[in-house]
């Protein structure tokens, strides 16, 4: 693994307070999810989640025919749609209409999707004021740092953290109390939401029967966003596809209960186009474009057994579960996706060689499997992954001395004499224990893994004979 | 079902556990089952499969079937370790249609402990009497790939005298994962520990689980905690009279 | 742009041509449960006071609706059924607003937005609000406390036999809300704080 990687692991793991904050945030979430997906609560659970799969799994499988449908119906409710390859055309575009119409005050709410691509960065290097809107994002907007989980955002911060920031840039007096604080940020951003010109949103699903986004909430911020101000962008990676409203049915269902315990979230919009003022509609944008971002996501698509990393509805379930994510936290991860589902993607979008450590930090638990609402088989993928780095490795020559053990223990594991005899004579220099488990090794034998185990735990002695020999003693 | 039964004892209780394959063998045999153990085993090629050297892991699996293949019914004291066989293998060797063939037919017939006491033998009362207070550990691979949460614990209600507390939060990893443990050290080590805080919390001084990897992982963090926890694998309990 | 660019990468990674018509979807799951109306209306007004919300069923919506907004203003939507309660001429109540600016304006002036709704989920105690010139978008929505007045009969049981008798909200309304319960976040160290944008507090009135 690369050397920042693991410093980041290991700033997390020092910092106890941090520790306390990311296993609280999640186990909470955790536990509420639990709570209501158990069967007396939600008796069709797994087969909800087999019926998303399918759904997912047929959507993406023909994924072109979905994508111009979403387009054409799109189109008919008086929207456009704007295909973008990369990060630079989605600003381009979003620049050019900004532009077109004076537009000078953004409003955003929660996207991952325009995190990902770094959207207010490119509209505040033009000189455009682009506000995220939701609570935690705005926290860190003025705190000038990534989102620290998909659902979570600032799950880092403290309310003194919080006061700091908000007295720094927003010159009041600090205030340490969490409803007083939300209160000031709900005063600031009314003002940006009357005011502003744009409102860019993401968006949960895409619904290709309706030409609709679906957008899943709980401040009201994606509301205000897609409604006051006269033009909505609804920025969206083309695998947000579903092909009929009647399926969130299915998904709704399982997103919110997933994602924090709620039974449904506090609000859910389908938005499929302007305000049609023909039929009399009062208020509400009056134009209205979805862009739709491939930005790689075309190349997960050949690989079949991986291409299921693209049904995410980005719950964050799987974070939440992993008991590594709660520990080492979303910072850690390379990229702007934490957690396991992070963990698949990242390698996928960025190529194996941008953090090849990254699909080995797991302990293949399948915690994250068992709970993600359209089964992606994440170990699976992970497992997939490791075995690419592996042959990558290979070929650029790195790892040199691991895969010559590795390729030892495949002939030691296949010549059943050499194996006892190793065995032995490992017990043979093994320090003498009265039984007592093994705390140091002398300075020859603490290297590699050895030396790791013991940073960490102890040994067990090696027993005087092994099974082998005991066995055939009786 | 077969009255003879073959033990893959696995590297780890060859090598480090010992007493947990004698204590198996033991109990099968109680149980009225011919037990043997052949010779040439040696590893399932966990190992390899999970740091990503497939090729490495396919020449010892080879080796697993070429020593298995004529074993009426296979018994294994770890989840982990028959996940490999039972699930693995398959997908190691989905391009060769004849090894294939091979596995899917050994397949059926490789069972972790538990899950063959009670589902092919059919029993949860082995006549075991251990005077402990115990909490369960559920190994990932035996919870989540193979689907074991009660088979251990009805086998544990069975056992006299023995009281057993479950963990809370239940059902979170050691923090092994084999390579992971050494790989990412650090993190290893701080999993075991929240492994062992909830331990703790139960009151009990036992620690019983399917998987001596896990045990190792958990016996090793007390110890280096200096914590009186120790850890017996289920067929050591089992064995015990 | 890149629209073709796009599609003919998602086609070669699928072995997919131009006009390939796509595979049969999975069936729409719809499981519609058999409820009568007052196990509905009895769940849809324990999930709303679940949500720290307010729900009350009453013959005379307008005197709960007074007795609610007490002096304070109010803006009230175009919907039918809320002018038939009489709530739309209640002292302090602004309706018939149809210009979008006017509007805006007076929801972020006042105190309450008083809505009808088209339906009301009975399993999440869910309010389901379509955009029409009956119910303008901003006025469950500015105001810091939002009450909606529905007739017994809209309560369905969930969002399944919602989409079974609106297959295709498209076709109806630019803008279909779900609302369940009041505003909230919990991003400050996961502490629940209520009506960060939206209504902080809400009320379902039931008449009938």
């Amino acid at each position: 693994m690369s050397a920042e990687f693991q410093q980041k692991i290991h700033e997390t793991l020092a910092d106890a307070n941090l520790q306390l904050a990311i296993y609280t945030a999640t186990g909470r979430l955790k536990d509420k999810r639990v709570e209501n997906v158990a069967p007396d609560v939600l008796p069709d659970y797994q087969e909800l989640r087999a019926q998303a799969n399918a759904i997912k799994k047929h959507t993406i499988e023909n994924l072109d025919y979905y994508l111009e449908e979403f387009e054409r119906n799109v189109e008919a409710h008086g929207g456009k749609v704007v295909w973008c390859k990369d990060a630079g055309e989605v600003s381009d575009f979003i620049l050019g209409l900004a532009k077109e119409r004076r537009a000078r005050l953004i409003v955003k709410s929660k996207s991952m999707t325009t995190e990902e691509i770094d959207l207010n960065e490119s509209l505040e290097h033009q000189g455009l004021e682009s506000v995220e809107t939701d609570l935690g994002e705005y926290i860190l907007q003025l705190a000038h740092e990534r989102p620290y989980h998909i659902v979570a955002p600032a799950l880092h911060k403290t309310r003194y953290d919080v006061a700091g920031i908000f007295s720094k840039n927003l010159h009041v007096p600090e205030e340490t109390v969490p409803e007083k604080q939300t209160a000031i940020a709900r005063a600031v951003l009314r003002e940006k939401f009357l005011a502003a010109d744009i409102g860019i949103s993401g968006a949960n699903f895409l619904v290709a029967d309706s030409g609709a986004v679906c957008i899943v909430e709980n401040e009201g911020n994606a509301r205000l966003t897609t409604t006051a101000p006269k033009i909505h962008i609804a920025v969206a990676g083309i695998e947000k596809l579903i092909p009929r409203a009647q399926d969130l049915a299915t998904f709704l269902k399982l997103l919110a209960r997933s994602a924090t315990g709620q039974a449904l979230s506090v609000y859910t919009s389908f938005l499929s186009g302007p305000r049609r003022a023909g039929a009399g509609e009062i208020d509400g944008p009056d134009e209205f474009y979805v862009v739709l971002l491939d930005n790689g996501r075309t190349k997960l698509l050949p690989d079949r057994a991986r291409r299921q990393s693209l049904y995410c509805i980005r719950c964050g379930a799987c974070l939440n579960t992993c008991p590594v994510y709660r520990k080492i936290g979303g910072h850690s991860f390379p990229w702007v996706y934490s957690g396991p589902i992070g963990a698949i993607i990242t390698p996928q979008f960025m190529g194996v060689g941008h953090e090849p450590g990254l699909p080995f930090a797991s302990s293949l638990c399948g915690a994250c499997g068992e709970v993600c609402p359209v089964k992606i088989d994440i170990p699976k993928v992970l497992l997939d992954l490791r075995s690419e780095v592996k042959k990558a490795e290979a070929r650029e020559g790195h790892s040199r001395l691991e895969r010559l053990a590795f390729r030892a223990f495949a002939w030691v594991m296949t010549h059943p004499r050499v194996y006892a005899m190793a065995g032995r004579m490992a017990a043979a220099v093994a320090p003498a224990s009265d039984g007592g488990w093994i705390r140091h090794l002398p300075a020859p034998l603490a290297v590699g893994p050895l030396k790791a185990w013991l940073s960490q735990r102890d040994l067990p002695p090696p027993p005087a004979r092994s099974f082998r020999d005991l066995w055939r003693m009786r | 079902m077969p009255k003879r039964v073959s033990l893959f004892v696995t590297c780890m209780v060859d090598q480090l556990f010992p007493k947990v394959g004698l204590a198996m063998a033991d109990v099968l045999e109680r149980l009225g089952y011919t037990v043997d153990s052949p010779e040439d085993q040696t590893c399932c090629g966990q190992p390899a499969f999970n740091s990503g050297y497939r090729a490495e892991a396919r020449t010892v699996a080879r080796h697993f079937l070429k020593t298995f293949e004529s074993a009426e019914a296979i018994v294994v004291p770890s989840g982990s370790c028959t996940s490999m066989v039972a699930h693995h293998y398959a997908e190691l060797f989905h391009k060769e249609p004849e090894t294939l063939a091979r596995v899917h037919a050994l397949e059926k017939r490789v069972f972790e402990f538990s899950t063959f006491l009670t589902e092919v033998a059919g029993v949860e009362d082995v006549g075991a009497r251990l005077e402990e207070i115990v909490t369960f550990h559920d190994g990932c691979h035996a919870l989540r790939e193979l689907g074991i949460r009660s088979a251990p614990r009805r086998l544990l209600s069975r056992v006299r005298g023995l009281e057993l507390r479950e963990m809370t939060p239940a059902e979170e990893c050691c923090g092994f994962g084999g390579t992971f443990s050494v790989k990412f050290a650090e993190l290893s080590g701080a999993m075991a520990r929240t492994k062992i805080e909830a331990i703790q919390r139960t009151g009990a001084r036992t620690v019983v689980s399917l998987d001596p990897s896990c045990l190792m992982q958990i016996q090793g963090a007390c110890s280096r905690a200096g914590l009186p926890i120790r850890t017996m694998h289920l067929a050591e309990v089992l064995a015990s009279r | 742009m890149s629209r073709e660019s796009i599609l003919h990468r998602v086609r070669t990674a699928l072995g997919r041509s131009a006009g390939d018509p796509p595979a049969a979807p999975p069936p729409v799951r719809i499981r519609v449960p058999e409820s009568d109306r007052e196990a509905r209306i009895a769940s849809m007004m324990a999930r709303v006071e679940a949500l720290a919300g307010q729900a009350c069923r009453t013959a005379d919506p307008r005197a709960a609706v007074a007795g609610m907004i007490a002096g304070k203003t109010a803006v009230a939507s175009n919907a039918e059924f809320l002018a038939a309660c009489g709530i739309t001429d209640l002292p302090c109540v602004r309706s018939g607003l149809t210009d979008r600016d006017e509007l805006r304006a007076a929801c972020a002036s006042a105190d309450f937005g008083i809505t009808s709704a088209d339906y009301v989920l009975a399993d999440t105690g869910t309010l389901v609000m379509l955009s029409s010139p009956q119910e303008a978008r901003l006025i469950s929505l500015l105001p810091p406390a939002h009450i909606a007045v529905v007739p017994a009969e809209r309560i369905l049981s969930g969002l399944d036999e919602l989409f079974s008798l609106v297959p295709d909200p498209a076709a109806v309304s630019s803008s279909l809300v779900l609302i369940t319960g009041p505003s909230r976040t919990a991003d400050i160290e996961q502490i629940l704080v209520r009506g960060v944008h939206g209504p902080g507090r809400i009320a379902v009135v039931i008449a009938g």
